[in-house]
């Protein structure tokens, strides 16, 4: 079983969409929706969700409102000022908990002298296994202020390794989340090949090198296509310039096209209309040579 | 002499993890007895973030001399390094032939030329 | 009046809004590029900083005659910052978020918090734009503290517009916390509208004012307005969908200098919106 995993730094380059023709041009893949800060793959690939399961990272506190004494010493010690304090329907002074501002670090249920704080681990979103058009999907839903993290990415990745195996689907389609931190790292590490999705502006080109360096530490094969290219001919170059330079090899161009976008209103991956940047995907595709 | 290694079983047949961090299980051998015990990580594995940390903390506390994996990365060597345990990498299928591997000499030593990565 | 501009994916034209904006506005400006892991603001502007300050977080530092290894320091932080294994800890100031459980819970006062510096704030003058941005030391994970220091250049009573991170995690909410309106930018496709839900949950729990700036108009179809309008959210601007604001981007300059044909288009966002 192989597993091709692809990012892009940078937000906006098309990953997303480049990741789901993959999906419809590979044979028999399990896909994994690694990109949970913007999930978007089930958009094109209506997923048909068979199970769910609630995911679960770091801590929150939560203050037993009918047991508080307001002593405040909660509050004293919160350096993420999460304690409030408000007056309950009853007439009682107590404090409680701010879930968006508290970073879950348990010293306030230390301080407690009451030990009415309660620590329980926090409920961040869900992951969820689903049939789609092109075989089987496995992705995530974060909740607000819910981060993405190593855990989860590793979670999703797993169940899609886990699946492939089972039932001996040759390849694991990733779409990576963005930037190059730890989830970035636990899309990649142990991948066959990492395709880095870039484009043609200032920005990209500086994420690009960033992420080049991380795939080669981890002794990944990396791969580079520059998507809508002919909006900066010249710097596409120099992109694959560098790119190389890295290390990394070019699979093609693709070219700007907005009938990727008119692809998405109807549900579509872009391979399956006749647009013009097909021929340029599919181009790509042949040449990471799945 | 102890030797840990990352992995997904509890056999020495079992598959060499390629990850540190998030590995399944640690198998420890024990060279001068020829035995070996087997730690579970999923405590570490299950962490939003610092699993490589507190993997390698797991590894010192298992009084190893050595660690053979797949990758580690640079924070998970710092404590691997303080904690004067040996950095191993191979990307051989299972933990035996590792093993055979190290007892070889075949492995290198990792040095620390890469390890302060830039980019977590 | 401060405003901040956000969405919730990125790549979304976000900083394009943002900068256009502020070069727009007539009077004194700070423009805060709050994108701390990714600043990119600055490459619309050539002013070089002229101030630069250092931001710093407290991280325990252990006293090695002091302590007995114990580990209660480590067993307490959630974080995964300190390990132990017998001997004194080893600290992982990056992974820090500063709560000080460490200090309070060691038995033999070991540990002493100090400065870290986490990243740097730098100030540039471009005409009537103050650009104030944070960037955040390579190797570290927390954006939060930086944030709050960048903001914690905003001058009372002026006008600023903040520039958050895409997504709707930690360092969006601490961008938009106290800010008196939000600009959710978005794209009238599947994709934008999935994302620009999830931005006015976010939006709606902190519980400030928002609108909608629509980029790239024309390329997808009225899912986004009918969202907007069943929801009752301000469509404040629609951006066309012109493949030379794509190219005018990709060199690093300013629509508004290069197309001036679109002057008008943010002339009537910020009256939408700052000049309110």
């Amino acid at each position: 079983m192989r597993e091709l995993v692809i990012i892009s730094g940078k937000g906006g380059t098309g990953k997303t969409s480049i990741t789901a023709s993959f999906a419809i041009l590979a044979n028999r893949p399990v896909v994994a929706d690694c990109d949970v800060d913007a999930a978007d793959l089930h958009l094109i690939l209506s997923p048909a969700i068979k199970s769910r399961y609630a995911f679960q990272a770091g801590y929150e506190a939560g203050i037993r409102e009918k047991e508080c004494i307001a002593c405040g010493a909660c509050m004293a010690h919160c350096r993420f000022d999460a304690v409030r304090v408000t007056i309950t329907d009853a007439g009682k002074k107590i404090c409680f908990i701010d879930p968006i501002a508290c970073e879950g670090c348990g010293v306030c249920v230390r301080v407690c002298p009451e030990h009415v704080i309660d620590f329980s681990e926090r409920l961040c979103g869900e992951w969820m296994v689903s049939d789609t058009r092109c075989g089987p999907l496995v992705h995530a839903r974060l909740g607000v202020a819910a981060e993405n993290s190593g855990k989860l990415v590793s979670t999703v990745r797993q169940e899609a390794r886990r699946i492939a195996k089972d039932d001996n689907h040759p390849l694991v389609i990733v779409d990576g989340p963005p930037g190059i931190g730890c989830p970035v790292i636990a899309s990649i590490t142990g991948s066959s090949t990492v395709l880095v999705i870039t484009e043609p502006t200032v920005s990209g080109e500086h994420d690009l090198e960033r992420v080049l360096s991380l795939t080669r530490h981890f002794q990944i094969p990396a791969t580079v296509c520059v998507n809508k290219w002919d909006i900066n001919p010249e710097m596409t170059v120099r992109i694959e310039d560098k790119a190389r330079q890295a290390g990394a090899r070019i699979v093609g161009r693709i070219r700007y096209d907005r009938s990727i976008t008119k692809a998405q209103m109807i549900k579509k991956a872009v391979v399956e209309t006749d647009a013009p940047c097909v021929e340029d995907i599919k181009n790509v595709w042949m040449q990471l040579g799945f | 002499m102890k030797i840990a290694f990352t992995t997904s079983g509890s056999e020495l047949t079992a598959p060499l993890d390629q990850r540190f961090g998030r590995a399944f299980k640690f198998l420890v051998y024990d060279l001068e007895k020829d035995t070996f015990e087997v730690i579970d990580n999923k405590q570490n594995l299950d962490a939003a973030q610092g699993a490589g940390i507190q993997s390698a903390g797991t590894v010192a506390r298992s009084g190893a001399d050595a660690l053979v994996s797949g990758h580690c990365g640079p924070k998970a060597f710092r404590v691997l390094l303080a904690a004067g345990i040996k950095v191993f990498y191979s990307d051989v299928p299972t933990v035996s032939e590792a093993l055979d591997a190290y007892r070889q000499g075949k492995l290198i030593e990792s040095g620390t030329a890469d390890v302060e990565g830039h980019w977590e | 009046m401060n405003i901040a501009v956000a969405s919730g994916k990125g790549g979304t034209g976000k900083t394009t809004v943002s900068v256009n904006l502020a070069r727009m506005l007539g009077s004194k400006v700070q423009l805060l590029d709050c994108d701390v892991e990714e600043p990119n603001a600055h490459l619309f502007f050539q002013a070089e900083p002229k101030e630069k300050m250092e931001v710093t977080i407290p991280v325990p530092q252990v006293d090695e005659g002091l302590c007995d290894g114990c580990g209660e320091c480590a067993k307490f932080c959630r974080y995964h910052a300190i390990v132990s294994f017998g001997t004194t800890p080893l600290i992982f100031p990056e992974m820090c978020h500063g709560c000080g459980g460490c200090t309070m819970v060691c038995p033999k006062k070991a540990i002493r918090e100090m400065d870290k510096r986490i990243g740097m704030v730098e100030t540039s003058q471009t005409g009537h734009i103050t650009l104030i941005q944070g960037r955040l030391d390579v190797g570290v994970a927390m954006a939060p503290p930086l944030i709050r220091a960048v903001k914690g250049c905003l001058q009372e009573g002026g006008t600023a517009i903040l520039d958050a991170p895409p997504g709707t995690s930690c360092p969006v909410i601490a961008t938009l916390r106290n800010t008196d309106f939000v600009i959710l930018v978005t794209e009238p496709t599947p994709f934008g509208l999935n994302d620009l839900q999830l931005a006015v949950d976010m939006v709606r729990e902190i519980g400030i004012p928002f609108g909608v700036v629509v980029n790239r108009f024309g390329v997808g179809d009225n899912r986004v307005h009918q969202f907007c309008s069943e929801q009752q959210i301000n469509v404040l601007l629609e951006i066309p969908d012109d493949r030379r604001i794509a190219e005018t981007y990709s060199r690093g300059e300013l629509i508004v200098d290069s197309l001036p044909e679109y002057r008008q288009l943010f002339k009537g966002l910020l009256d939408r919106t700052i000049n309110r």
